[in-house]
C-alpha cells in the first residue's frame, strides 16, 4: 500500500512535465498574445517588441518553456499582463474555487446519491419518472439559463441571496453557485447510482443479507450501496478536476473570482505564465484525485487489492 | 460516507500473500507496480499472458446477444425510444418533410415576436422563424451528439477497459495519459484544436469532442472492469483457462457496460450543448450551419424577455437525449443476466 | 415535479437566509449626503495603471479620478478647456509655450510643477518603460530618439521639451499641428510626481496623481477604493465622500446586482438587459452618445477586394445594410445609425455633418444594382470576421449579413466569421491576413475630426487596418492640419471625408452610446463623451 502510493506519487513527474509542455506549447500556437494589449488599434512596432522582449516571447519556444520551469522550481510563476504576479492570482483563486468545488461536490454525494438510491430502488415508479424528468431539464436548459433565473429569482425578487457573491466568497455564498455548478453532475451521479442500484439489487450478496434478516437500512447501507459505489467515486473524482477548471459560466454569473475565471481570462488574453501555471496547479488536483479514487476502489470492495 | 470501517489493512494481508502465489501475475505485479491486483488466490496459474488452451467450449443455446435482442424486440419502451430516433434521423435526412421554409430566411423586423399563424414557435432574435430552425437544426445537432458520443464510448471504453483488465503498465501509461488530458482546459483546447481547421463540416467538432471526451468514459471503463473482474464467474472463467479476449467479451463486457451507456447517453446531451458552448466561443460550428446547440444559447440571453425562443430547442434536445436514455436503459437490463 | 422544487427550494433558502443575516452588512457603502461612498462596477485593467500605459475604459475611470491634466474635457460638450494650464501660446502651430498653473500639488503634497509634466511625457515616450501610448508623443520632436522605429534608443529625453521656468515649458513639434493643444486632455498627458520614479512599485499598488479623489485602497482584481481628497485645489471638487470600484466577472452580474440594491452604478449595461432597462430602472438609466464609431473595414490588400469599380460594390453593400432596424432591434436604440465617418459628439462645430448621404439609407433595390454593377462579391460569398470573446458582436453581424442577404435575394452572400480571442483578430487584421469584410472600432482619443480621419484612413496610418489609401484624401488630411483656423481645417476635413464616401473606404454602421443605470441612492450621474461615468458630479442623496 504505502509502496503503491510512493510509486503512484513518482508516476506524477512525467505527467507533470507532460501536461505544462502540452499546455506551453497550445498557449503559444495560439499566437502573438502582445497585439490584443493595445485595443482597437495596432502596436507600434517598437513597443511591441520591446513588450516581447520583456515577457520572453522573443526567444524559441523550447527556450521560453525552460526558463519557465526553471522559475517555477524556485517558485515564481511570472507575472501576467497586468503586472500582477501569477502566484498572487493563484493564492487569491484557488481557494475561492476549492470552497466551491467542496460545496457542487457536496451536493452532488448527497443529492446525487441519495436520488440515486431512491429511484434504483424504485424503477419504473413515479419517483424514477419525476426525477428522469428533472434530469432532462438540467440537461437541456444550459448552465447558464439555470444560474441566471436563480439569480434573478433569489437575489433579485425575493431577495434570498446576494446575487453576486463578494471577493471573499464564504461557503454561505456559495451554497447557491454550488448548486448550480453541480446540476449537471447531479444527473450524472443520479443516473450512475440508480444503474448501479438496480443492478446489484438482485445480487446474491444482497438476497443474502436480506434472508440474514438484516434490516432494510443496514442492508441498503452496507451491502447495496457500498458495491454500487464504484462508478459513481470514478466519475465524482474525474468531476473535481472538471469542476475546478471548468467552472467558467457558474464563475462569470454569480462573480465569483475563482480559478475558472482566471483561467478563461488568462486564455482569451493568451497569457503563458498565467494559464500554465493554473493548469499546472490543476494536473496535480487531477492526479491526486485520481489516486485517492484507486485507493477507494479497495475500500468499497476488498477484492481489489494493491500490490 | 461516515460508515466506512473497513480497516485499510486487507492490503497488507494481500501483499503479504502475493509472494507466495504462483508466478507470473505477482512477478508482473511488483514489476509494474499500480496494477489492481486480484486476489492472488485466483490470480494464479492461467494468466499467463497467450495462454489459452483452445477456447472451443461454445456450446451454442443462444448467445447472451441474441438473448438481449430478443428481449428487446418486445420491450415497449425499446421501441418507443427507437421510433423517436428513426423520427430524428428522418428529419435530419431530409427537414424539408416537415418544414417548407428556409431556415435562413430571417427577417429582423419580426424578432422575438412570439407565436403567429404560419409561424407557430415564433421567431428567434434575428426574426428567423424558429420553427424553421429547430426542424433543421436536428441534423447537425443529432449527428454531433451521436457521433461524439459513439466516439467517446468506443475509444473510452476500449481504452479504460484494457487498462482495467490488463492492470500493470498498460493501465499506468493509459490512466496518465487520461490525467494529462483531463488537464486542457475545453476553451484552450477548442480555441488552439479548432480555431486552425477552416472546415465548416461538423466532422472537426466531432473529433474536438471524442479527443477530450474520452478519458471521462476511459476512467468509467476501467473502474467498472475492475470490478467485474472480481467477479466469481470471471474468476471461474479464468480458471478453466478462457482466453482474455473471451473473458472480455463474454463475461467481462456485459457486467461492466452499465455505467458505460449510462454515462454516454447523458453525455450525448452535453455534447450537444458543448457544441454551442464551442460556437460561442466563435471556434465551433459558423453561422449557415443551423444546430439546437447555436440556437440555445442565442436564445439564453434572452430568457427574461423571449423564453418560447429557448423553449423549442431545448424541448428537441430534452427529446433527443430522453429516447437515448431510454434506449440504453433498455439495452442495459437486456444485457443484465440477473433480471431474466 | 413542482411540489418536489419547491420543497427543496425553500429547504435551501432557510439555510441561506440564516447565512445571509449572519454576514449582514451592507456592501453598498457607507453614510449618505456629500461623504456617502458611491460603489461603481469595474473590470481588471489590462495594463498596469500608469497614464500613458492605459489604453482602455476600465483603468482610464480610475485615471480620470485620479489626474487632472492641461485641458479637460468638458463632460457634457466635449469641449477642451483649461484645467492645470494657464496658457498655451503659439504664432507658428508647431511651437507651443506652455504655462502651468501655480498652486497645484499632487496628493502627497508635491508641487505640480513644468518638470512634472516634462518628465511624465518623456517617460511615456522613452521605449525602455513600454508605455502602449506612446504614440502620443509622436509628434513632438526627438521623439524618434527615444522611440526608434528599430534599435536601441539614442536619447533618455525629447528634444523637442524644455523646461524654461518653474511653470513654464515648450514644446516643438516636428511639423504644423495646429489643434495640438486639444489633444491635452487625454489622461497619456499626466504629470506625474516623483514618487512614480523613485518607488516605482509602491505607486503602482497605490498610485497617487492630483485629481479629486486618491487611491484608498487597491487590491489587485476584486476592487479599489477611492477617497475624496479634501485638499483638492481645482474647482471639479468631488461631491461625494468617494468611489467604491468593485470588479465584475460580467457587466451581466453588476447589472443584477445593481437591480439588487447591492450596487449604485454600472455603466455598461449588457445588451441583454437593455429591453428590461425600462422596468428595472425607470429613469435612472442613461443613454447618452460617445466618441466611439464601428465600421466594417476591407482588405485593401487582398487583390480581390481591390478592383477599379468595386467602390460601387462596397457603396452597395452599405445600402443593404438596415441600420436603423438592426440598432433599434438588436442595440435597442444604445446604437445610432451612422450618416458620417466621425461621431455626433464633435457637433456641428467640430465637424459631425451628414456626409454619407443615401449611400447609409438602406435600399435594398438600389443595393442589389450597385452590387451587380460592382462586379458582385468576391467568390460569391463574404464573410464578416470578428471576435468572439469580447462584445458580443456576434448578434450585429448575423443581423448585418441577414440584411445583406435578404437585400440581395441570396442566402449565402454573407456569412459571419467568428475569430476565438481578440488577440488573434487583431493578429490576423495587423498582420493583412483578412480575406473578406471585418469589424473595426474607433473609440476617439480626443474629440476632434482629425483623430476620426487621420489614424485610420491616411496612408499607412497607425490604425488604418483595411490599408485604404487614397493620395487626394492624405492631401487634404494635411492641408487641413496646417490651417491655423479651425473652421477652415475642418471643411478640409470634411472635404477629405466626402473622398472616402466616394470611395466607401470603409462602410460606416454606427454610433455608439454610453449607457449606464444607477441606484436609487444616488443622482446627478452623467458620462462623459468617452463613455466613462463623471464621477465627481455624483451626488448621494
Amino acid at each position: 500500500m504505502g509502496r503503491y502510493v510512493i510509486r503512484r506519487l513518482l508516476q506524477m513527474i512525467p505527467v507533470f512535465f507532460g501536461a505544462t509542455l502540452l499546455i506551453f506549447l497550445m498557449v503559444n500556437v495560439m499566437g502573438d498574445p502582445i497585439a490584443g494589449l493595445c485595443g482597437d488599434r495596432q502596436c507600434d512596432p517598437a513597443t511591441a517588441a520591446q513588450l516581447e522582449k520583456e515577457f520572453g516571447l522573443d526567444k524559441p519556444v523550447w527556450q521560453q518553456y525552460l526558463t519557465y520551469m526553471g522559475n517555477v522550481f524556485t517558485g515564481d510563476f511570472g507575472t501576467a499582463f497586468n503586472g500582477q504576479p501569477v502566484t498572487e492570482l493563484m493564492a487569491s483563486a484557488f481557494p475561492v474555487t476549492i470552497r466551491l468545488t467542496i460545496v457542487a461536490i457536496f451536493f452532488e454525494i448527497v443529492i446525487g446519491i441519495t436520488l440515486g438510491v431512491v429511484t434504483g430502488l424504485k424503477r419504473g415508479r413515479p419517483v424514477d419518472t419525476s426525477v428522469l424528468l428533472l434530469t432532462l431539464v438540467v440537461l437541456s436548459v444550459p448552465t447558464f439559463v439555470t444560474g441566471l433565473l436563480v439569480q434573478l429569482l433569489l437575489g433579485v425578487k425575493w431577495g434570498w441571496i446576494k446575487p453576486a457573491v463578494s471577493p471573499e466568497a464564504t461557503f454561505s455564498e456559495l451554497i447557491v453557485p454550488g448548486l448550480v455548478l453541480a446540476s449537471v453532475s447531479l444527473a450524472y451521479v443520479t443516473r450512475l447510482t440508480r444503474t448501479s442500484i438496480a443492478e446489484n439489487k438482485r445480487a446474491d450478496y444482497v438476497r443474502t443479507a436480506v434472508a440474514k434478516g438484516l434490516p432494510r437500512r443496514r442492508v441498503i447501507s452496507r451491502h447495496l450501496l457500498r458495491n454500487s459505489l464504484i462508478p459513481v467515486v470514478t466519475f465524482i473524482g474525474a468531476d473535481v478536476g472538471a469542476l475546478m477548471g471548468g467552472a467558467i459560466v457558474t464563475e462569470r454569473i454569480f462573480n465569483i473570482h475563482g480559478v475558472g475565471y482566471q483561467l478563461y481570462q488568462g486564455i482569451v488574453r493568451q497569457n503563458t505564465q498565467t494559464v500554465v501555471g493554473f493548469v499546472t496547479i490543476l494536473v496535480l488536483v487531477f492526479l491526486l484525485a485520481n489516486l485517492l479514487v484507486d485507493l477507494l476502489y479497495a475500500v468499497l470492495d476488498p477484492r481489489i487489492r494493491y500490490a | 460516507m461516515p460508515d466506512q470501517p473497513e480497516p485499510l489493512e486487507s492490503y497488507e494481508e494481500g501483499r503479504a500473500i502475493a509472494p507466495t502465489g504462483a508466478g507470473g501475475a505477482s512477478d508482473l505485479a511488483t514489476a509494474e507496480g499500480e496494477t489492481l491486483e486480484q486476489s492472488p488466490s485466483a490470480a494464479s496459474g492461467g494468466r499467463a499472458p497467450g495462454g489459452p488452451l483452445g477456447t472451443g467450449t461454445d456450446k451454442k443455446p443462444r448467445s447472451l446477444w441474441s438473448d438481449a435482442w430478443r428481449d428487446l424486440r418486445r420491450n415497449p419502451i425499446f421501441i418507443i425510444s427507437s421510433l423517436v430516433i428513426l423520427f430524428l434521423v428522418v428529419i435530419s435526412i431530409w427537414p424539408q418533410l416537415i418544414a417548407s421554409g428556409d431556415p435562413l430566411d430571417c427577417d429582423l423586423s419580426k424578432a422575438q415576436e412570439g407565436s403567429q399563424p404560419g409561424h407557430p414557435f415564433g421567431f428567434n432574435g434575428q426574426g428567423c422563424d424558429v420553427y424553421t430552425r429547430t426542424v433543421y437544426g436536428a441534423r447537425t445537432s443529432v449527428t454531433v451528439g451521436v457521433l461524439a458520443t459513439l466516439g467517446v464510448a468506443v475509444l473510452g471504453s476500449i481504452l479504460g477497459g484494457l487498462a482495467g483488465f490488463f492492470g500493470g503498465a498498460w493501465d499506468g501509461v493509459l490512466s496518465r495519459i487520461t490525467d494529462v488530458f483531463f488537464a486542457i482546459p475545453v476553451v484552450l483546447g477548442g480555441l488552439v484544436l479548432l480555431s486552425v481547421v477552416t472546415s465548416s463540416t461538423v466532422w472537426p467538432v466531432i473529433g474536438f469532442m471524442v479527443l477530450l471526451g474520452w478519458p471521462q468514459l476511459s476512467r468509467i471503463a476501467r473502474g467498472s472492469v475492475i470490478t467485474a473482474k472480481q467477479n466469481d464467474y470471471v474468476q471461474a472463467a479464468r480458471a478453466l483457462g478462457a482466453s482474455n479476449s473471451r473473458m472480455m467479451l463474454r463475461h467481462i463486457t456485459p457486467n461492466a457496460i452499465a455505467p458505460v451507456i449510462v454515462v454516454a447517453t447523458i453525455a450525448l446531451g452535453t455534447y450537444i450543448a458543448l457544441e454551442a458552448t464551442l460556437s460561442y466561443l466563435g471556434v465551433g460550428l459558423k453561422p449557415p450551419t443551423v444546430s439546437w446547440g447555436i440556437d440555445i444559447s442565442s436564445a439564453s440571453q434572452y430568457i427574461r424577455n423571449a423564453p418560447h425562443m429557448l423553449l423549442w430547442p431545448a424541448g428537441a434536445l430534452a427529446i433527443t437525449v430522453l429516447a437515448f436514455i431510454m434506449l440504453g436503459d433498455a439495452v442495459r437490463d437486456a444485457l443484465d443476466p440477473k433480471l431474466r | 415535479m413542482r411540489g418536489a422544487t419547491h420543497a427543496k427550494w425553500a429547504a435551501l433558502a432557510t439555510a441561506v437566509a440564516l447565512a445571509a443575516t449572519a454576514c449582514g452588512g451592507d456592501d453598498s457603502g457607507g453614510g449618505s449626503g456629500a461623504d456617502g461612498i458611491v460603489s461603481s462596477s469595474w473590470g481588471d485593467p489590462q495594463n498596469p495603471l500608469e497614464p500613458a500605459n492605459t489604453n482602455e475604459v476600465q483603468g482610464g475611470k480610475v485615471l480620470s479620478m485620479i489626474f487632472r491634466g492641461l485641458k479637460q474635457y468638458d463632460p457634457k460638450t466635449g469641449e477642451a478647456k483649461d484645467m492645470l494650464a494657464e496658457k498655451i501660446d503659439t504664432t507658428d502651430s508647431t511651437n507651443f509655450t506652455i504655462t502651468v498653473k501655480d498652486g497645484w500639488t499632487f496628493s502627497n503634497g508635491e508641487k505640480v510643477t513644468a518638470k512634472s509634466f516634462v518628465d511624465a511625457w518623456n517617460y511615456g515616450a522613452h521605449l525602455k518603460n513600454n508605455q502602449k501610448n506612446a504614440y502620443f508623443f509622436g509628434q513632438i520632436e526627438g521623439y524618434d530618439q527615444v522611440h526608434p522605429e528599430k534599435g536601441e534608443p539614442t536619447a533618455e529625453t525629447m528634444s523637442g521639451l524644455k523646461v524654461t521656468g518653474p511653470q513654464t515649458f515648450t514644446v516643438k513639434l516636428t511639423q504644423k499641428f495646429s489643434t495640438w493643444p486639444i489633444t491635452l486632455g487625454y489622461a497619456a498627458f499626466s504629470p506625474l510626481p516623483q514618487a512614480f520614479y523613485t518607488d516605482h512599485a509602491a505607486w503602482l499598488s497605490k498610485p497617487i496623481g492630483n485629481g479629486p479623489y486618491t487611491v484608498d485602497s487597491y487590491s489587485k482584481g476584486s476592487q479599489m477604493a477611492l477617497k475624496r481628497w479634501d485638499g483638492y485645489p481645482g474647482a471639479d471638487k468631488a461631491q461625494n465622500g468617494g468611489i467604491t470600484l468593485k470588479v465584475y466577472t460580467d457587466n451581466n452580474t453588476a447589472y443584477t446586482d445593481l437591480t439588487a440594491g447591492n450596487l449604485d452604478l454600472v455603466d455598461d449595461v449588457p445588451a441583454s438587459q437593455l429591453k428590461n432597462v425600462q422596468a428595472d430602472l425607470g429613469d435612472r438609466y442613461i443613454n447618452v452618445p460617445a466618441g466611439i464609431i464601428q465600421t466594417l473595414s476591407f482588405p485593401f490588400y487582398d487583390p480581390a477586394w481591390n478592383k477599379p469599380g468595386q467602390e460601387k460594390l462596397r457603396q452597395g453593400l452599405s445600402m443593404a445594410i438596415d441600420r436603423n432596424q438592426i440598432t433599434e432591434t438588436i442595440f435597442q436604440k444604445t446604437r445610432t445609425p451612422a450618416v458620417d465617418w466621425t461621431s455626433p459628439v464633435l457637433g456641428e462645430e467640430g465637424g459631425f455633418k451628414d456626409i454619407c448621404g443615401d449611400f447609409c439609407k438602406y435600399d435594398a433595390a438600389e443595393a442589389k444594382k450597385l452590387v451587380a454593377e460592382g462586379g458582385g462579391i468576391p467568390g460569391g460569398t463574404m464573410k464578416i470576421s470578428y471576435n468572439a470573446d469580447t462584445g458580443s458582436h456576434k448578434e450585429w453581424v448575423d443581423a448585418v449579413c441577414n440584411s445583406i442577404n435578404r437585400a440581395l435575394g441570396n442566402n449565402k452572400a454573407c456569412v459571419g466569421n467568428p475569430v476565438g480571442t481578440f488577440a488573434d483578430f487583431r493578429n490576423q487584421v495587423t498582420q493583412s491576413k483578412m480575406d473578406g469584410p471585418f469589424r473595426a472600432g474607433w473609440q476617439m482619443d480626443y474629440p476632434l475630426i482629425q483623430n476620426f480621419l487621420q489614424p485610420l484612413y491616411f496612408t499607412n496610418a497607425s490604425s488604418n487596418d483595411g490599408k485604404y489609401s487614397d493620395p487626394e484624401f492624405d492631401k487634404l488630411v494635411n492641408e487641413a492640419n496646417a490651417e491655423a483656423d479651425t473652421a477652415k481645417a475642418i471643411g478640409l476635413f470634411q472635404q477629405a471625408e466626402e473622398v472616402l464616401r466616394d470611395d466607401m473606404g470603409a462602410i460606416p454602421l454606427w454610433y455608439q452610446n454610453g449607457s449606464a443605470g444607477y441606484s436609487e441612492r444616488v443622482s446627478n450621474v452623467s458620462l462623459n463623451p468617452f463613455s466613462v461615468p463623471v464621477y465627481d458630479q455624483i451626488k448621494v442623496n
